[in-house]
């Protein structure tokens, strides 16, 4: 299997990364962690996007990942990094594998604010659990990786470079699959489910895999974030978190991964520097840039690396 | 020869509505056979229920023997029953070369991959060469959206067939297809039938080309069955020439 474009391209920004992230002021590389690690979150509404499913419930997932990570920290007295995504990663696709059963039923709104309850079921429970922090949250633990425990001030630098390389793993990985088959079969569900069902595929068995995959990318990205700032709390769950993924979603478009990677440190920085300068109007700006975008560039930011490459060409 | 399919006392009603009562029909391997009957006369019903889009309230359906009655779409497909639609089911954002590459990789393969990339080129080459059979190639590189009704209803055939199932069912092929268009288009689409043996079931109002192309013919009037035989006798048919043909004649002259 050759590698393409797009897998070429991933790949070196990867290479870029790494290599830039000694040199990086803290500030900027912490930037790049959070929206690297919540960009693995888009990359779910993407995919789910794709297949005309919008998911105001990512948060659940995500916080799940952060939670698994955080409990198994503070009371089973894991560190490792690897192992506590996995956990995170486990625990949610269990909740998706029995979720999906039945969202994989619902389409539309339906579909939207099933995830949504979903989400605030969670966020609910955990507001009301005081073992877990109730509405502050808890601490997570310092990471450790594989064995290799770093001194306290370079461990930021090492989960930088753990983000970047399961988020362009994790993107390169999907970038190959939405060319796949079963990647096309999202796009042909959204187009047209009858026409799917008569060419022999359940449609509803494509919808629950992409649904628990997209699950798997958020717990990821909750797991990570939840490392990276070394605490997790219900705000993880609540409807706004996950209504910023689909948000950067709309920012990028959903025609390449990359612009959900683009988007999402794109967000962080300008949800960085607006807040700090504006702590009380930052969702406004928000809200005007996101309006620009469906008014001018309705297929979001890569269609404009699209369109500077049909002038070129 | 035998039959391949073979349904008795279909029914399907929607609430106090009877769509189709007492549908008994047998076709055999090769066939090929019209269907008539006035609007609403339970035609489309009839295709709907053996392709499992409908569940019937009451009947059985058997392909080649096997009950197939109340499957899923998706498992009549893969037993060996396609059909296309009246109003064509297409991706229509995509091009019509990404939907002949998704209904080869879903249908004639039977399985999709998760990494292996849909556009390889002996896939592309199967999918024009599909194109190519029903005269659309020419459109590969289109928005389906974009294209004409004919060229949107053969793409609607074609990939229905791509699995060469052995009955295949048409839902008024050349309905929304200019008139000059309407023989062509047939002449396109019966050649491969033809040519594979597959039985065939197609709706048409048209009775030129119900007799040009049909051996049989089975008249549907209010949900049932008016007459099912050879093409000239039904046509004939006191009942089908008052119930059926009339209201072609009618429906024609107001139009």
């Amino acid at each position: 299997m050759g590698l393409d474009r797009s897998t070429l391209g991933l790949g070196a920004a990867a290479l870029a990364l790494l290599a830039a992230g000694p040199l990086l002021p803290d500030w900027l590389r912490f930037v790049g962690t959070v929206a690297l690690a919540n960009a693995l979150v888009v990359l779910g509404v993407l995919l789910l996007m794709r297949a005309g499913l919008v998911s105001f419930g990512q948060g659940l997932y995500y916080c799940i990942g952060g939670y698994a990570a955080g409990v198994a920290g503070k009371y089973w007295g894991i560190t490792d990094a690897f192992v506590l995504l996995a956990l995170g990663v486990a625990a949610s696709a269990a909740v998706a594998a029995a979720l999906g059963l039945l969202l994989s039923r619902y389409r539309e709104i339906f579909f939207a604010m099933f995830t949504l309850a979903f989400s605030m079921i969670l966020y609910g429970l955990l507001t009301k659990t005081q073992a877990l922090g109730s509405t502050d949250g808890f601490n997570v633990v310092q990471a450790s990786f594989a064995g290799f425990r770093p001194p306290q001030a370079s461990v930021k630098g090492w989960l930088y470079a753990l983000t970047v390389l399961v988020a362009f793993g994790c993107a390169i990985a999907l970038q190959r699959y939405l060319r796949s088959g079963m990647g096309y079969a999202g796009e042909a569900i959204r187009e047209n489910e009858i026409r799917v069902e008569y060419l022999g595929v359940s449609v509803r068995r494509v919808i629950y895999a992409k649904y628990v995959l997209a699950a798997v990318l958020a717990a990821l990205g909750g797991g990570l974030q939840a490392l990276a700032t070394g605490h997790v709390g219900p705000d993880m769950a609540y409807w706004t978190t996950s209504g910023e993924f689909v948000f950067v979603v709309l920012l990028g478009g959903t025609t390449h991964v990359g612009a959900a990677l683009a988007a999402s440190f794109l967000f962080e920085l300008v949800k960085s520097y607006v807040s700090h300068l504006s702590p009380y109007t930052w969702q406004l700006s928000l809200g005007a840039v996101l309006l620009a975008i469906i008014l001018f560039l309705p297929k979001g930011l890569w269609s404009l690396r699209e369109r500077f490459a049909r002038k070129a060409a | 020869m035998s039959a391949i399919l073979s349904t008795k006392s279909l029914a399907k009603s929607f609430g106090a509505i009877t769509a189709a009562a007492d549908v008994s029909v047998t076709v055999e391997e090769g066939e090929i056979v019209g269907v008539i009957g006035a609007n609403g006369a339970g035609k489309t019903t009839f295709i709907n229920m053996v392709t499992g889009y409908l569940t019937p309230t009451s009947g059985s359906i058997h392909f080649r023997g096997r009950d197939i009655t109340g499957m899923p779409p998706r498992r009549v497909v893969r037993a060996g029953i396609c059909r296309s639609f009246q109003v064509s089911q297409l991706f229509g954002e995509l091009t019509a070369l990404d939907n002949m590459l998704i209904a080869l990789g879903m249908l004639r393969e039977g399985a999709l991959g998760w990494i292996a990339p849909l556009h390889t080129t002996r896939r592309e080459r199967q999918a024009r060469e599909v194109l190519a059979r029903y005269t659309i190639e020419e459109h590969a590189a289109h928005p389906v959206a974009t294209l004409p009704q004919g060229v949107r209803k053969l793409l609607d055939i074609a990939m229905a067939t791509v699995s060469a199932p052995p009955l295949l069912l048409l839902d008024e092929p050349t309905s929304g297809v200019a008139i000059d268009e309407k023989f062509p288009l047939m002449d396109t689409v019966m050649g491969p039938v033809r040519a594979s043996g597959a039985a065939c079931l197609f709706v048409e109002h048209d009775m030129e080309i119900v007799e040009r192309y049909a051996a049989r013919v089975i008249a549907f009037y209010d949900g049932r069955i008016l007459a099912d035989g050879p093409v000239a006798e039904v046509l004939e048919d006191p009942g089908v020439r008052r119930f059926v043909i009339g209201s072609e004649i009618h429906r024609a002259r107001a139009g």
